[in-house]
């Protein structure tokens, strides 16, 4: 500094000088310093720009996959719902088309039995006696003939007709109740049809809704099919759903698997040993958990050769022979597994009633050792959570299969969010630089504002001595 | 597969490394059997049962007897190594406890103290046993009185041993000059300090928590 405010005997002089000499050097090189500030500029800028451009490709195509993924998911759902609906139909058409031959025959003979006893419950009416005729002829002769003692015949007819009247109503009544007898017997036949016939038209309506739903069913799966937005969008919408639905049911499971493991890991001690470790944790420790994760996973071939969940191809895929056989396996680990926790359980609140005993006699305080005439309760509370949980851990399958396959997309769509802001940012900072290089040309001008300020005035001086010079001409 | 066997390999090592460096606690508590102080032992008892509540499996804790030779196994009380097992552990515990108590209502005084010698019985037991942390508990008044002919100057190898001195009573002739009572702690302090040992003092025996 003193060398700078030394080159003449004048310090101001000195810095003067230098100043003139700085700002006539930034003058001299202006041009040069302006283009290359412009060519670091425009190069961030453009450096900027393709990162943002390839950034931006990269998420069209991680969007692409996305999409992609979510329409192969979402095909694949509604596959299955449309075979579930398929057989469902398939099972209810086999069920009842086989029933229709039974229920035809049925009907056919309740029909057939209707008419023969409506045939013969038909009223037919009593034969007009014979003696109506005899009566009339006998009469005709009195009045014709003028016969007398004609009485006493007319009187035995008469006792005669009424003897006969009262056989004819008698054989009527029989035949009316016999007709009525017919008439009851038809009654439950009618209720019979009625019935058939309702339950016909139950499966029919049951049919006619699994068709509508069918029907919705396929239009979902041709748009999906088709690639149509709306369908990405519902899918879309029902995967970021599904992902939080699953995560939180994982959560309650991961509850569920800790109580389970604090049900078991006291216990394990007795078998493996209170104080060896693998690395630093207790031995014991990891043989409950190992004996959770063994459940789980026996759930997850249970769910699986079941084919209620879909997660490994190669159990879906096996002969239903050895598919079956793999249940009965699975389910038979998973039972010894829920009956070994039970024991340890049961072993938890022995060795938790020893401990308490041995606590209170070196306390001192031997009474406190009687145990509670309701302790069995606990006991048995605690038997049954260790034989449940772990069946219960089995459905974590149907969770953990969604989680899995909604978490693709989440993370695909967090995965094109980032991809996006990153874009926009590497843009924005292209943009910032090019607009940084404009500023710094006008800082580089600042100090140079006496030289530009001449420069202008000569330009200007010069300008208007040519326009005057052209007047003048 | 061959990640396996690395990772097997590991996992035996990180085991076997902690194999090496045992984490268990061993306490060998002498108890003052001379003169009045043998009143004291049902506070003594107490000592124990919390100690017995305090160890957990594979810790090892003896009790014995200080009297006119001390440095022998006859003195031993009861002493336990405890199973790996929570079940044996707790039936250990409470065979030890029964044992301290009938010694306790059978205790006769001794004529004699020999501190010493209960001492080099502790560091012999403990060192035998190996165990992560060695604590030595002196139920006593630290006031050693040696029988003619037991010789007791020696320099007890303490590094690593935590010495805790227990209901420290005052005698009789410390109310009179308590620089006799100061000094008794002060030479206890040196001696096992002086080897490398720990010491420290409970005198209160209801603030026991700090005790393991």
């Amino acid at each position: 500094m003193s060398f700078m405010l030394g080159i003449t005997p004048w310090p101001v002089a000195s810095a003067t000088l230098w100043i003139i000499l700085i700002v006539a050097a930034l003058y001299l090189i202006r041009s040069t310093a302006h283009k290359t500030i412009q060519a670091a500029a425009q190069g961030l800028h453009r450096s900027f720009k393709i990162a943002s451009k390839a950034v931006t490709r990269s998420e069209q195509g991680l969007a692409v996959r996305n999409r992609d993924v979510l329409l192969a998911a979402g095909r694949e759902s509604k596959e299955r719902i449309l075979e579930r609906e398929f057989d469902r139909i398939n099972e209810t058409v086999r069920k009842d088309l086989a029933k229709y031959s039974s229920l035809h025959r049925s009907l056919s003979e309740s029909i057939d039995r209707i008419e023969k006893d409506h045939q013969e419950a038909v009223d037919v009416p009593p034969d007009p006696p014979g003696w109506v005729k005899a009566v009339e002829t006998v009469a005709e002769m009195d009045a014709k003939d003028g016969r007398a003692h004609i009485g006493s015949i007319l009187s035995d007819i008469h006792k005669s007709l009424i003897k006969a009247h009262k056989e004819a109503m008698s054989a009527y009544q029989q035949a009316s109740a016999k007709r009525h007898k017919l008439l009851r017997h038809m009654r439950p036949e009618w209720r019979h049809i009625q019935q058939k016939l309702a339950q016909v038209g139950k499966n029919v309506d049951s049919l006619l809704s699994r068709s509508v739903t069918i029907d919705r069913l396929m239009q979902e799966y041709e748009d999906i099919v088709h690639g149509q937005d709306r369908a990405m969008s519902v899918l879309s919408s029902s995967s970021l759903v599904n992902f939080f639905v699953s995560a939180f049911v994982l959560a309650i499971a991961i509850g569920g698997a800790t109580i389970n493991f604090s049900l078991i890991a006291r216990p394990m001690a007795e078998m493996v040993g209170g104080t060896s470790l693998i690395g630093n944790f207790r031995t014991a420790d990891i043989a409950a958990l190992v004996i959770i994760l063994v459940e789980i996973s026996m759930g997850l071939f249970l769910m699986e050769s079941l084919r209620i969940t879909r997660l490994f191809p190669v159990i879906g895929a096996l002969p239903d022979k050895t598919r079956v056989r793999m249940i009965w396996i699975t389910f038979s680990i998973l039972f010894l597994l829920a009956s070994v926790e039970a024991g340890l359980a049961y072993m938890r609140e022995v060795l938790l009633h020893d401990e308490l005993a041995t606590s209170a006699l070196l306390r001192g305080d031997a009474g406190a050792t009687a145990t509670g005439e309701y302790m069995w309760i606990t006991t048995a509370a605690q038997m049954g959570m260790g034989f449940i949980l772990p069946f219960a851990l089995t459905f974590v399958a149907i969770p953990l299969e969604t989680f899995v396959h909604s978490l693709r997309t989440v993370v695909g769509l967090i995965a094109i969010s980032l991809l996006r802001a990153l874009s926009l940012s590497l843009r924005l900072l292209g943009n910032i630089f090019l607009y940084l290089g404009v500023l710094l040309k006008q800082i580089y001008d600042l100090p140079l504002f006496v030289p530009l300020w001449l420069e202008e005035r000569i330009a200007s001086n010069a300008e208007d001595d040519s326009l005057l010079g052209r007047v003048g001409q | 597969m061959n990640k396996g066997i690395i990772f097997t390999l590991c996992l035996c090592l990180v085991s076997c490394s902690n194999e090496s460096t045992p984490r268990n606690t061993g306490v060998y508590m002498l108890l003052d059997t001379s003169g009045t102080y043998a009143e004291e032992l049902n506070k003594a008892e107490q000592i124990i049962r919390y100690t017995l509540s305090k160890l957990d499996a594979t810790d090892s804790f003896a009790v014995a007897r200080i009297d006119t030779g001390s440095f022998s196994e006859k003195d031993i009380v009861a002493k336990a190594s405890f199973d790996d097992r929570p079940s044996a552990i707790n039936r250990q515990k409470r065979l030890f406890a029964e044992q301290v108590s009938e010694f306790v209502d059978s205790a006769d005084p001794s004529p004699y103290t020999d501190i010493t010698g209960g001492l080099l019985q502790a560091v012999e037991f403990l060192n035998e046993k190996g165990t992560g942390h060695k604590t030595i508990l002196i139920f006593s008044d630290l006031k050693e009185d040696l029988e003619a002919g037991y010789v007791r100057d020696i320099d007890v190898e303490l590094e690593g041993f935590e010495v805790i001195a227990l209901n420290v009573t005052k005698l009789r002739s410390d109310n009179i000059d308590p620089r006799e009572y100061l000094g008794r702690l002060e030479e206890w302090q040196g001696r096992v300090e002086k080897t490398g040992g720990h010491w420290r003092v409970i005198n209160d025996l209801d603030g026991l928590e700090g005790l393991l």
